[in-house]
């Protein structure tokens, strides 16, 4: 442990988001490893294998749809004097403290073709939006939205504004004083928020199931394969999977975590 | 001739009340005074950090600050240079990215760089060009903030008390080298100090300060300007 804690205090931030995004696919080889290793000889790989697929399908956009939508909202609460500021933060951050099933009911207000609000959605997007995978992934935003823009916002206000005021000196224009200075110096914070939420949206399960339907080979996430798989083997591959899974993002988060002095 | 900056402004914070008015020419000007005497005050206002409640600034004959007729060109667009009191590099980039991000008169990322670089041999600190802030000593800090400071090409340079976390030997040091990059440069300067010592040795002309007022204002005739190394300041005090 102290190895490797040292190692992470030797490298710079872009070798260190390097070591965690190959700490992660690390995860989803072993996982996908140990998964086809235990398939192999019991039959069943088949059976996990689709939800595994669909869950990257899902997990993968809706980090960084979360991510950027975060990233960008939490700058705006930090650095951004308006009348609402404080609305829009609670409003952000509801989808932690409200039952996934109660995001599901909105979210179909929302996005339902048979809505008032859905229909014009559908419509305007040109896609049915529920009930297949952009559901999946719209839900699995939601849910790790209101972590990547608190982390976001936290990590932001922490940042030196005379760093900021140095940057101004120097030339740089307010763009890029937040994609040089400000973004920078807060992303650990930030990386951490993003893992969070990676993390939550890997395990979206309430509204997934009331938005995507629990469709087999088309909307069924592991997490929602876990409960219709819970009394037969296969579970145990998919437990697998997602502890693995966890365990390489709270790695990640751990490393980030970690500053040089 | 145009003047590097003009000065006629007011500024009220809490029980503080700064008004002043003064020109700088070419050289550097120190403004001298004790702490809280809104030396480092006028310098955020000339920055276009804060915003002055009446007055005018112009900085090389272009009006930067003009409060009845709403006029305030950002900071970022004043063309200044500025050196802080702990440097204030970015601790995320290396000692030459720190440099080349103040580069405003070259494009493309090798030709910021080779101004960059310049810098940092003018003012000795091209050996550590490749190494991050926080491993480098406050003194090293300090001459890579200078080279910062001027490699935008800037108008003016700001130096808010920019030797006074140092100790002696490297304040001494320091000065000496301050004096003679930015005198090379003809890049005029308005430092800020309260050590009597680093205003006589840095100083072409010296701005008193005492309780948000301007109160004197006295000329440093050197023998040799350009050597500042052999230099032997005397004082000759003016109204």
């Amino acid at each position: 442990m102290n190895r490797s804690r040292e190692l992470a205090q030797t490298l710079d931030g872009p070798q260190r988001t390097v070591v965690v995004v190959a700490v992660a696919l690390a995860g989803l080889a072993l996982g996908y490893g140990a998964a086809h290793f235990f398939s192999g000889s019991i039959a069943y790989w088949g059976v996990v294998s689709g939800p595994f697929f669909i869950t990257l399908r899902v997990v993968i956009p809706a980090t960084l749809i979360a991510g950027s939508t975060g990233i960008g909202a939490g700058y705006l609460l930090a650095k951004g004097r308006f009348p609402g500021r404080d609305l829009l933060e609670t409003i952000g951050s509801l989808p932690i403290i409200l039952p996934p099933t109660v995001i599901g009911f909105y979210l179909l207000e929302v996005l339902s073709p048979g809505s008032a609000i859905g229909g014009f959605v559908t419509r305007a997007v040109g896609h049915v939006l529920v009930y297949n995978v952009f559901g999946c992934i719209i839900a699995a935003s939601v849910a790790a939205f209101p972590f990547c823009m608190r982390s976001a916002r936290a990590a932001i206000e922490g940042v030196d504004p005379t760093l900021e005021q140095a940057g101004r000196t120097i030339g740089l224009s307010n763009w890029r004083v937040a994609l040089q200075v400000t973004l920078p110096l807060a992303r650990r914070g930030i990386a951490t928020g993003l893992t969070i939420g990676c993390a939550r949206a890997l395990g979206e399960y309430g509204a997934t199931l009331m938005v995507g339907g629990d469709i087999n080979g088309k909307t069924r996430t592991l997490s929602l394969a876990v409960l219709d798989s819970f009394t037969t083997p296969e579970r145990n591959a998919m437990l697998l999977i997602l502890v693995l899974l966890a365990i390489a993002a709270m790695t990640g988060v751990g490393l980030l975590g970690r500053s040089r002095s | 001739m145009t003047s590097a900056l003009e000065v006629a402004m007011t500024r009220h914070i809490g029980e503080f009340d700064l008004d002043v008015a003064f020109t700088v020419e070419s050289g550097i000007s120190v403004l001298f005074g004790p702490s809280g005497a809104g030396k480092s005050l006028t310098l955020a206002l000339i920055a276009g950090l804060l915003r002055p409640d009446t007055g005018t600034i112009a900085i090389n004959g272009q009006e930067v600050t003009d409060c009845a007729r709403h006029v305030y060109v950002s900071t970022q667009d004043r063309r200044i240079g500025m050196v802080f009191q702990d440097g204030l590099l970015l601790p995320h980039r290396t000692v030459l990215d720190n440099v080349a991000l103040a580069v405003r008169q070259s494009r493309g990322r090798a030709a910021k760089r080779a101004v960059a670089r310049s810098w940092l041999e003018r003012v000795g600190a091209d050996a550590f060009a490749e190494r991050r802030p926080s491993s480098l000593s406050g003194g090293q800090r300090q001459r890579v903030a200078l080279a910062r400071g001027l490699a935008g090409d800037p108008a003016l340079v700001l130096l808010d008390e920019p030797l006074s976390a140092l100790d002696a030997a490297v304040r001494s040091e320091l000065r000496t080298l301050i004096r003679k990059v930015i005198v090379a440069s003809g890049i005029p300067a308005v430092l800020v100090t309260h050590d009597a010592v680093e205003a006589e040795e840095l100083g072409d002309v010296v701005i008193n300060y005492n309780e948000g007022r301007v109160t004197g204002y006295r000329v440093v005739e050197r023998v040799r300007d350009t050597e500042p190394d052999g230099d032997a300041p005397r004082s000759s005090e003016s109204p």
